[in-house]
């Protein structure tokens, strides 16, 4: 089995302990990696508010480094999966958006054809590798209790995601949830869990983005999690790398580790904090 | 077929709290959740209180919250919800906010209904009050609205937004859907003093968290969010961009991605916010502790960055001011 992995800007940069678990545990899965060195930035929302029509064009180009390698395209942040199934769906479902968008690509020799499935890390495990092989290689069961945070991207909108993210409920996904009861932990509910953390609003209106991550950690400790764990690195900037800034700024007194999602597999399955890059979290994480 | 339904109940004249009470009902196949409703009250409780009026998912009167969607109620067949969310239906208010709430699951929409009024919510034009033809539009015209004119003013998706859980000024989906209506209608003048409206920070389109709730409730496929994009980009290319953080944080995507095919993290939040940068250097600080911070002379490039950035000056649509 072998994917081209779209790292996405964050793991090449801010969370570098991303890419690294990701890649320990592919290898321990069986699964091959080829990461699109050759990939531009997505636009994270931000681009496509500028100027739609050239992230549909970089993103179509993104999906061609797949297609010509003929594998599957596996991305590790939500919102890099989502703008790039974004473009998918356009892209398939307009011709004449289609045809524009490859007369754009046509002038650097490549061509969107459409035939590629565009997944997130998370979900392709899951349909690929299967929870029960999964099992088979925990050296280190979690045992411990872990609130889950889907982040909104990977679950909303469905209509994208269209069977990518194997027809999750987003108003009651299980796929995180199934995880941590396989690598033997125990799955915290809180009321939180669907919610936004914010990220997307840092910048303009901090406060906004302060208090809507701040619930999130406020009832995942409450709820009595040691730990979150996130498909998103851009939902693990806020949680873990302004948690204590947050925490101050609210008043409140939170110290909640958070897990990468592929770094809770590499913990499981065994590697050493030093190798899955855990030196790099702001909030410690202890194991 | 047996439905077992679990709906908030508040009376605020009376009770010093919510509770939820439990029916047990048997209903037909086809039935929806507003038939139940209409069964609790007419069969088992009159004092049950809810809103509706069409039947037909016309008049987004009975909007309410189901297992924690936002829904019609006349629109939702029992026999999905069930599948979908198991055994017990859970009907709640669109917001449990309790000053909203006026009895059980009928809320006060004042918030709603003021926003929607705010963006003039109709066709601003000087048309010939006594014309001989009617003022016909071609289809082409019409497809450019791309469903915004379905919005039925539910407000299923004002109360899913998150941006409007932490702030309470921000526009909202509907009322920044209903203004993409109209700068995208051709027969409207006020696209400009529509636009400028909406380029605020605080309440404006810069403010959505783009946690796309609004696309995944609205029951008439209206798509706010979408809507909301197409209001960023038209307020680029009208130039009526105020330069704030928010838009040279959309600009600064393009410098980035031409100069390293990939972002520039720290440039980015550099570019974005000018000497406010100053704000960010405790999270800074930790995060250079951490090696979360790349330097200039070791930033990573993407290995396609020449063709990326002849894309990207072939394929922008509009010039960059900044
Ligand atoms: S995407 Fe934006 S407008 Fe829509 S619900 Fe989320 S924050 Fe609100
Ligand atoms: S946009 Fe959709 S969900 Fe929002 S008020 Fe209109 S019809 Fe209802
Ligand atoms: S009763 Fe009118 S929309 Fe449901």
């Amino acid at each position: 089995m072998k994917y081209a992995l779209y790292t996405g800007c964050t793991a090449k940069e801010s969370t570098p302990e991303l890419l690294k678990s990701t890649l320990l545990v592919a290898k321990t899965l069986g699964i091959e990696i080829e990461i699109l060195n050759e990939a531009s930035c997505c636009g994270a929302g931000h681009l496509q508010d500028f100027d739609e029509f050239l992230s549909l064009v970089l993103n179509a180009r993104n999906i061609c480094l797949a297609e010509k390698r003929g594998l599957k395209m596996v991305t590790l942040c939500n919102t890099c999966q989502l703008m790039l199934e974004n473009t998918k769906r356009k892209l398939d479902s307009d011709e004449k958006l289609k045809e524009k968008v490859n007369e754009k690509l046509g002038e650097l020799g490549y061509k969107y054809v459409g035939n590629t499935k565009i997944q997130h890390f998370l979900y392709a495990i899951l349909e690929d590798v299967g929870f029960e092989e999964i099992s088979k290689h925990i050296k280190r069961p979690l045992n411990m209790k872990i609130a889950p945070f889907y982040g909104c991207h990977i679950i909303r909108p469905s209509k994208t995601h269209d069977g990518d993210n194997l027809n999750e409920n987003p108003y009651k996904p299980n796929a995180i949830e199934n995880l941590i009861k396989v690598l033997m932990g125990e799955s915290v509910d809180y009321s939180t869990k669907l919610k936004c953390c914010g990220f997307h609003v840092d910048l303009q209106n901090t406060p906004v983005s302060e208090k809507l991550t701040s619930n999130i950690l406020e009832d995942a400790t409450k709820a009595g999690a040691e730990a979150i764990v996130t498909p998103c690195p851009l939902c693990h900037l806020n949680l873990d790398v302004k948690q204590r800034a947050i925490a101050k700024r609210e008043n409140k007194d939170f110290n909640i580790p958070v897990l990468h999602l592929p770094e809770m597999l590499a913990l499981a399955f065994g590697y050493s904090a030093e190798e899955i890059g855990l030196n790099h979290h702001v909030v410690d994480v202890k194991f | 077929m047996d439905v077992t339904l679990k709906v908030y109940r508040f009376n605020p004249n009376e009770d010093e709290k919510p509770h939820y009470e439990k029916y047990t009902l048997i209903l037909r196949d086809d039935a929806v959740l507003l038939d139940a409703l209409n069964e609790i009250k007419w069969k088992f409780d009159g004092s049950l209180s809810y809103r509706r009026s069409c039947r037909h998912g016309i008049c987004g009167s009975c909007a309410v919250k189901l297992n924690g969607k936002n829904v019609l109620a006349c629109k939702t067949p029992l026999k999905k919800a069930i599948e979908d969310f198991g055994d017990v239906l859970i009907v709640e208010p669109l917001s449990k906010n309790k000053e909203k709430i006026i009895k059980d699951l009928v809320i006060d929409k004042k918030d709603f209904w003021d926003k929607n009024k705010k963006v003039k919510p109709y066709l601003i034009a000087n048309i010939d009050e006594h014309p001989e033809k009617e003022n016909l539009i071609k289809p082409e015209e019409v497809e450019k609205l791309e469903d915004a004119d379905y919005c039925i003013a539910c407000g299923c998706c004002y109360y899913a937004c998150e941006s409007i859980r932490a702030n309470k000024d921000f526009l909202g989906p509907q009322a920044l859907a209903k203004t993409y209506r109209f700068t995208a209608d051709g027969r409207d003048e006020a696209k400009k003093e529509r636009l400028e409206f909406v380029d605020k920070l605080g309440i404006g389109v810069w403010d959505c968290v783009k946690c796309q709730a609004c696309i995944e409730v609205c029951p008439k496929g209206v798509d706010p969010f979408t809507k909301i994009t197409h209001l960023h980009n038209q307020i680029f290319e009208e130039g009526v961009a105020k330069k704030n953080v928010a838009t040279k944080h959309a600009e600064g995507f393009v410098h980035s991605i031409k100069k390293h095919g990939i972002l520039d993290e720290g440039m980015l939040v550099l570019y974005s916010e000018g000497v406010n940068v100053a704000r960010h250097l405790p999270e800074a600080m930790e995060m250079l502790k951490k090696g979360k911070i790349k330097f200039p002379w070791n930033m990573p490039k993407s290995e396609g960055v020449e063709e990326i950035k002849k894309l990207v000056e072939i394929s922008q649509t509009h010039e960059l001011k900044g």
